[in-house]
């Protein structure tokens, strides 16, 4: 049920409220007396709490974590503006008559007024409407001073203005938080020692809190301009005193002005005051109210091992000693607990915890677990060490979708680091390069079975993105799949049955002599039959009844984001038979790809002399046909595209002219290059790298851009010095005729770079737009449920959407979107 | 300035109707709510004012949605400010 709610007021403390709520004024600027107790009417009174462990409240006679600490008072010498108002004293300066103190406008006028104050303010009269006196130009001077016609006023001033302000005027300007001369502070309420404990160092010396620091300075200061004052001393000096309170009082509430120096400790660190305390990441709201810290988790670098199941993680010994599991003692469970119970917490599947029923808690030792493990009974709990098998949750930061927190099933394993399948890295976006983990164990049934059921690897091979799978195979998988399909690939019996049963199917039987690589594949493809485009879109793959009839697989059958052949096994035999599919087809890739070798050379890129002559008379020709459009464009003939001026319609002439060249020298090399070649395969099963790449390497590495144009930056008229300026051939704004092989030129390499360097700074320009974007849409989305009615409502209960996405389908159990419905 | 345009007309807006309070009533015992856990629409809505419909009353819309055909949604008409 939405709590309606009627009212909420903020409202500004009155010098009163201080008073009343305070158990005493604050005067003596000393911490501790000699005996080392805290001074009385000192900043640390222990009437405003206590911080010490066995000492009672003087205020309310509880106890340390009970007592909710009390406040106290300062009474400032001279009143000082509140820096959190200056810009509401300004607008009250400027909105009322300096004489009669009365609103500068009539009461019509105030009555159209959505934010009388505000508008009031922003029209900056002259005159006053009721008493007819000349308004003097009231000024801001930042950060807390304010002039009256070219004079100083200071806070008192304003004080004594704002109390004449009638109550009536400020129920005009629609204001009911109290009175506006509470801006000006003449009380200040002195936290109580309890948000700002003093931590005792080993050395027994006390430490004390920033807050209290920042008071003790202010007490001083206070003090000093009450002696000053008591003894009449000149203007000049209390006016410099008063500017200093002044700035005790802002720096107490933030210190991090704009145009205040920041007030430091002895040290030089800047102080971290009661703004500083709220705000950013590390402050109080985003730090410790949204963001909280965990037990039962763990945290490494990550290694691969394709020799683990996909819903696997591998987890070091040492973190399986540390976590725990709490297994309640049954009758069947209780001699294997107390075995477990006896191996300690130190021997791998052992036990560090001992509850029992009555509530008692005891930690097993090494020398204790002998004894212990006599005693267990039925009906205790014991937190037993993670094993093989167990349920846990794997992330990796930045959690952009759900597949970035994934149940895994336990396998413990020696060494240190977290181990998991390369199939998986692409929805974690994980490499090894350094990559470090997370791991969660949930500790209730109920937690265990929801991460089983929902979380588990194989129920997310489905994306909710595009409904298609996002965990499949990648890199080596596929240029081993490619290579196994190929057409001449044959095998004797006795290497086929080797290859299969190392792939993990020990019941395969061939019967044949000889058997294609084809046919080995097929072994591991569940019954169907589906016809798709292959990803070099040569020949369509073809599988009849699970068996490869046409075809080699590549990234488009068994990819990650496409994968058409895993998302129809997926559909037909479910997430079980995938998990399994993935598991052999990738042990089954890689240890063919052992056994056959696989690398890759300079030489893989040789393309002929013909080709070479070929792609540079390309490239000339281009670059004269580049020439003429130059010239004839400075002799005004050009052909002048819609919407562009003369100058960038060449420049469009010349990029389609040279883009031209790319793509012919594309072909060029495609065709020529040696077909068998590993780094052609590679492009071809889309393993890495395209035809792109290969012809930037062995051909031509092309147009350098930035931000879509041609590189026209750099020095006067010129992109480097070595070019005439006002030159506007290819050459000289960023076009590289060389490739990636024969090296390139020093201007050639300066303009990759500079290209190389914008595609890096897009990057980090992106991730940080889109992860700011993705905080808003989790802020705002992350209440919201799809109710057991079918219905989206948020935490009111409100409801939000009447069926799910408006079609209610779920994207993750779609085919790309839609629902597919399929008759045999 | 002639003719005032009626946004009901635009391709843009789906169909709104105004529920009859039965059918409100029968709605709310459907979803099992109270009427402001609705959606809501403003009352100074184009859509609302060229209905003539009025706060407390709710409207049923009719969307073309490319994967359901039609979608139906509610919207409880509240008063702005």
């Amino acid at each position: 049920m939405p709590h309606k709610i009627n009212k909420i007021e903020f409202k500004i403390l009155s010098p009163q409220q201080i008073k009343e709520m305070a158990v005493g004024e604050i005067t003596d600027p000393t911490l501790y007396d000699k005996s080392g107790y805290p001074a009385e009417n000192g900043v640390m009174d222990p009437r405003m709490g206590v911080i010490d462990p066995g000492m009672k409240c003087r205020t309310c006679g509880k106890s340390i974590g009970s007592c909710p600490g009390h406040f106290g008072y300062i009474d400032l010498s001279r009143p000082v503006v509140h820096v959190r108002y200056v810009k509401t004293v300004y607008k009250f300066l400027r909105a009322t008559c300096q004489e009669c103190h009365k609103p500068l406008g009539d009461d019509e006028e105030i009555e159209e007024m959505e934010d009388p104050l505000y508008e009031l303010y922003l029209k900056k009269r002259k005159k006053c409407p009721h008493c007819d006196a000349e308004q003097d130009k009231v000024k801001r001077k930042r950060p807390h001073n304010f002039t009256l016609g070219g004079r100083q006023l200071n806070p008192r001033e304003i004080r004594e203005w704002f109390e004449n302000i009638s109550d009536e005027t400020i129920k005009k300007f629609g204001i009911n938080g109290g009175r506006p001369e509470w801006l000006i502070l003449t009380l200040l309420p002195v936290p109580p020692v309890t948000m700002r404990p003093s931590i005792t160092l080993q050395s027994s010396q006390r430490s004390e809190d920033d807050l209290t620091h920042k008071l003790v300075d202010l007490i001083r200061i206070n003090q000093r301009l009450a002696d000053n004052i008591e003894i009449g001393a000149p203007d000049f000096i209390i006016d410099d005193l008063w500017e200093l309170l002044q700035y005790h009082v802002s720096t107490f509430f933030d210190n991090n002005l704009s145009s205040v120096p920041q007030a430091r400790h002895r040290s030089g660190r800047a102080l971290k005051t009661l703004a500083q305390r709220l705000k950013s990441k590390q402050g109080r709201f985003r730090g410790n109210l949204a963001g909280k810290r965990v037990d039962f988790s763990s945290r490494t670098v990550i290694s691969p091992d394709p020799d683990i199941s996909i819903n696997d993680v591998g987890v070091p010994e040492q973190i399986a000693k540390e976590i725990t599991i709490p297994e309640k003692v049954r009758e069947d469970n209780l001699k294997e607990l107390k075995s477990l119970v006896k191996n300690g917490p130190e021997n791998h599947p052992g036990a560090n915890y001992l509850k029992r029923p009555d509530g008692g808690k005891k930690k097993i030792t090494e020398d204790n677990c002998e004894k212990i493990s006599e005693e267990l009974e039925v009906g205790f709990i014991v937190e037993r060490h993670l094993q093989n098998g167990d349920v846990a949750l794997f992330n990796r930061q930045p959690s952009l979708h759900r597949m970035s927190l994934m149940a895994h099933r336990v396998r413990i394993m020696p060494g240190k680091t977290f181990r998991l399948n390369l199939c998986v890295c692409d929805p974690y976006n994980a490499d090894f390069d350094g990559d470090e983990m997370n791991l969660h164990v949930p500790q209730t049934a109920e937690a265990r079975a929801e991460a089983e059921e929902l979380m588990l690897v194989q129920e997310n091979i489905r994306s909710p993105r595009f409904g298609g799978p996002i965990i499949g195979c990648t890199q080596d998988h596929i240029s081993g799949l490619y290579l196994l399909t190929g057409d001449d690939v044959e095998f004797d019996r006795k290497t086929a049955q080797e290859i299969v049963t190392q792939a993990g199917d020990e019941d395969v039987v061939f019967e044949s002599e000889t058997v294609t690589g084809k046919e080995v594949f097929s072994k591991f493809i569940p019954d169907l039959t589906v016809v798709f485009d292959s990803e070099s879109g040569d020949e369509k793959v073809i599988i009849e009844n699970g068996e490869l009839k046409q075809g080699r697989i590549d990234e488009a059958a068994v990819g990650s984001f496409a994968g058409k052949l895993t998302e129809k096994i997926e559909r037909k035999h479910g997430t079980e038979v995938t998990k399994d599919f993935l598991d052999s087809i990738s042990r089954l890739s890689l240890e063919y790809l052992n056994r056959r070798g696989f690398s890759m050379s300079i030489s893989d890129l040789d393309i002929t002399e013909e080709s070479k002559d070929e792609i540079t008379n390309m490239i000339n020709d281009a670059e004269e046909d580049s020439h003429r459009l130059i010239q004839n464009f400075e002799e005004g003939d050009i052909d002048q595209i819609p919407g562009q001026t003369k100058k960038e319609s060449l420049e469009s002439h010349i990029n389609r002219r040279l883009g031209q060249v790319q793509n012919s020298a594309n072909d060029v090399v495609g065709n020529d290059l040696p077909q068998k070649s590993s780094a052609v395969n590679m492009a071809k099963s889309g393993a890495r790298g395209g035809m792109v790449q290969l012809s930037q390497i062995a051909g031509v590495v092309g147009q350098q851009t930035l931000e879509g144009n041609r590189i026209h930056r750099g020095y006067k008229d010129r992109t480097l010095s070595l070019f005439e300026r006002g030159e506007l051939s290819p050459k000289a704004h960023g076009f590289v005729s060389s490739s990636f092989k024969s090296g390139l030129s020093p201007e050639e390499f300066y303009f990759l770079v500079m290209n190389g360097r914008e595609g890096l700074m897009d990057t980090s320009l992106r991730t940080r737009k889109s992860g700011y974007m993705e905080r808003r849409l989790v802020n705002a989305l992350q209440d919201l449920k799809v109710e057991t009615d079918g219905t989206v409502r948020d935490n009111r209960k409100t409801i939000i959407q009447f069926t799910p996405g408006e079609d209610g389908v779920d994207p993750a159990k779609s085919k790309e979107g839609d629902v597919p419905i399929e008759i045999e | 300035m002639g003719k005032k345009y009626d946004v009901t007309d635009h391709v843009r807006v789906p169909e709104h109707k105004v529920l009859s309070s039965e059918e409100k009533e029968e709605l709310l015992e459907r979803f099992n709510v109270k009427e402001q856990q609705l959606p809501k629409i403003y009352h100074n809505d184009p859509v609302v004012k060229e209905l003539d419909a009025s706060v407390g009353d709710v409207l049923k819309i009719e969307r073309n949605s490319p994967t359901a055909g039609k979608a139906v949604y509610y919207r409880l008409i509240v008063e702005r400010k």
